[in-house]
């Protein structure tokens, strides 16, 4: 592959489930949504069945979405065509008879871990058990909350900067960061499919975040094991398994009882090829009861993430503006190396296929 | 969705007879073979009189790397020309065609399938009772009709995928079939496919609409190819610009009037949109309607046709047009 290709490859698979929307944001009106350069307009039946279409009437291409919903029929807003919720044309104005080809896209769609998820290639290929691991977002050992951002950049971008979490000391400084995650060493690994980025600090002192978490549950002063471990899921998913434990108490080997446990879930959709979807949760398995602990998870999460934001959409903004210019990769891109590199064979795989 | 095409240059493959009347043709694109979806048609630039026009063919199959397009053509004694220009080729001819457009296109959202094919109507739906076959949470069943096994390809294969979920009509030893049939093998969740000649096409429908299900859960797909006669030529009078006009039996009664400087609206040219209406003053013989946009009571009427596909047998027309000036 020429180098060329690395800082400004936008591309992203088809045949792949993406997260479009929380379960909470659809509802029984019509949401328009563009995945992958797609225009779709999202909506859930009144039995609350979600349903995925094109966004484009068949007659003259007005985004549907701009029109209504009545019963489970989206009816245009233009000339009043209407269409049932697999996308056929249940009317046309003026005509006795409805033309035999008058229908838009339907695309499979699924909703699961709390996310409403569409496949946008070939529907025969659409399997439910492809839909990347998220459970921990519906888990009932498990208690947290997210929320979705769009973010100006390439879904990739995203991607890199999650595998990566030594930006963490630069970018979350005075929350997660501290030198000891830019200082640990990590190890990489992948397979076809996922790549994991594992790095362990042991009996270090913990950061004010983690600090904050093990007190809910334990009393300790002292210094922590802490770890992370991201795990890529092609094309977009990376869910992160992050937490501290009392120093020394065996939590590399495995237990983690003496200690307190987070999932950062994130899945990114591409929307644009500048622009993407990212939908992010954080799930923990401790203090599950105290509601409080959840929001404050999420406005500090949200708040971490709008500081990554800005990096990411300034970064996005440098790329258009040196487009002479290539990355220059260090030991520590290996983890974002092998999720770039795992995409593009889904993406030439896709297309020999 | 209707999309603009984009063309290329493509050489004939393999050419084999497949049925009686019936050619497959493998077409060779120069870039790759694009990906398709059950149902997908290619376009295809033909000459007919020497003169370019652009014919539809469904694509056979399912789509493969590196496996060549393939389609399937009947020859028609009273062709438009489409399908003796297509027999004419040979392995290694240039032909020029679009990207495959999908118009018809299967979906996965039910359980439950019917496919019906009527003679070369199979070639679309051949790749969807192996798409079906190949999911196990789906239940197919298919329906071929035909005038006999000599004359209808694919057979066999089907009976390979299919087994006893395929029912075969031949209606030279069966006779007529009654349609009121299909809606037992039917219920609520059921799609049906469709494509055929123009008689089971009517019959269909007709059966469909007046059973209890849904619909938008028949879906077929049609050239505008076939009549309930067989083409003839005829004379159209337009009163109108004082003028008499020629239907040759391979000529459609549009392009018949666009060479005569006679403007017509038009757009799909298959039947379907109802642009190129006409209204009839007089007639003798049959109109022989073979479009889908007017309904079954509007063609009773006789008062207006689509000048795309519909003729006039055993007789002569006068029409007007839509020029007021």
């Amino acid at each position: 592959m020429s180098t060329h290709t690395f800082t400004m490859n936008e591309s992203f698979p088809m045949n792949a489930w993406y997260a479009v929307a929380w379960d909470v944001e659809l509802k029984h009106k019509l949401l328009p949504r563009t995945i992958c350069n797609k225009p779709l307009v999202l909506y859930r039946k009144k039995d609350g069945t979600p349903i995925a279409l094109e966004d484009a009437c068949w007659h003259r291409l007005l985004p549907l979405s701009k029109g209504s919903l009545r019963d489970d029929t989206v009816v245009c807003g233009y000339h009043g065509l209407e269409y049932n919720s697999d996308g056929r044309c249940s009317y046309m104005p003026s005509q006795e008879t409805i033309n035999p080809t008058a229908c838009v896209r339907s695309y499979p769609v699924i909703q699961k871990y709390r996310f409403i998820w569409v496949w946008m290639g070939n529907p025969a290929l659409a399997d439910e058990s492809k839909i990347p691991d998220m459970h921990w977002n519906d888990d009932p050992d498990w208690a947290g909350d997210g929320q979705m951002i769009k973010v100006h950049c390439n879904y990739r971008l995203v991607v890199d900067n999650l595998m990566d979490l030594t930006h963490e000391t630069f970018v979350h400084s005075e929350t997660i960061g501290d030198r000891n995650v830019a200082e640990a060493p990590f190890d990489v690994h992948y397979d076809e499919k996922t790549a994991t980025v594992t790095r362990w600090m042991k009996d270090i002192q913990p950061p004010p975040f983690w600090k904050g978490q093990l007190n809910k549950v334990f009393d300790h002063d002292g210094t922590v094991d802490r770890w992370q471990i991201i795990k890529f899921e092609a094309p977009c998913t990376v869910n992160i398994d992050v937490g501290v434990a009392i120093a020394n108490t065996g939590a590399q080997e495995g237990d983690r009882s003496k200690g307190v446990n987070g999932y950062v879930l994130n899945t990114i959709t591409p929307s644009t090829n500048q622009t993407c979807l990212y939908f992010w949760a954080f799930s923990r398995n401790y203090n599950l009861k105290d509601q409080s602990n959840t929001t404050e998870l999420k406005n500090g999460v949200a708040h971490i993430f709008s500081q990554d934001e800005d990096i990411l959409e300034a970064q996005q903004k440098a790329i258009n503006e040196n487009p002479d210019r290539e990355f220059y990769n260090l030991n520590i891109d290996a983890g974002a190396m092998w999720a770039r590199r795992i995409t593009d064979n889904m993406v030439a795989k896709e297309k020999k296929d | 969705m209707r999309y603009r095409n984009t063309w290329e240059d493509a050489v004939v493959g393999k050419m084999e007879k497949v049925a009686d009347n019936v050619m497959q043709i493998q077409i060779i694109p120069a870039g790759d073979t694009a990906a398709f979806t059950v149902g997908s048609h290619l376009d295809i630039a033909v000459l007919i009189n020497d003169l370019p026009e652009i014919r539809s063919y469904s694509l056979v199959g399912r789509y493969g790397p590196n496996k060549p397009y393939t389609i399937a053509v009947k020859r028609l004694p009273a062709s438009r020309g489409g399908s003796k220009y297509m027999w004419g080729l040979k392995e290694g001819s240039k032909l020029r065609i679009s990207q495959p457009t999908n118009h018809f296109e299967l979906g996965f959202n039910t359980s439950n399938y019917l496919l019906i094919a009527g003679g070369i109507g199979i070639t679309p739906i051949l790749g969807m009772a192996e798409e079906l076959i190949a999911k196990t949470d789906k239940n197919v069943r298919m329906l071929y009709l035909g005038r006999s096994a000599q004359e209808m390809p694919y057979i066999e294969a089907l009976q390979k995928v299919l087994g006893q979920r395929l029912i075969v009509h031949f209606s030279d030893i069966d006779g007529f079939f009654d349609t009121s049939k299909i809606l037992n093998l039917c219920d609520i969740e059921t799609q049906v496919y469709l494509c055929g000649p123009i008689g089971l096409m009517n019959a269909v429908r007709k059966t469909w609409e007046n059973g209890p299900f849904n619909n938008q859960n028949l879906r077929f797909e049609t050239f505008g190819a076939s009549g309930l006669f067989a083409p003839q030529a005829y004379t159209v009078k337009i009163p109108r610009f004082n003028r008499e006009v020629q239907v040759n039996e391979n000529q459609t009664l549009l392009s018949a009037l666009l060479d005569a400087k006679i403007d017509v609206m038009y757009d799909c040219k298959k039947g379907e949109c109802g642009l190129c209406q006409l209204d009839i003053l007089d007639y003798s013989g049959d109109i022989d309607h073979r479009d889908f946009f007017f309904s079954e009571e509007e063609k009773g009427e006789n008062k207006k046709m689509c000048a795309c596909v519909s003729r006039v047998a055993n007789g002569n027309i006068t029409i007007d047009t839509a020029y007021r000036g």
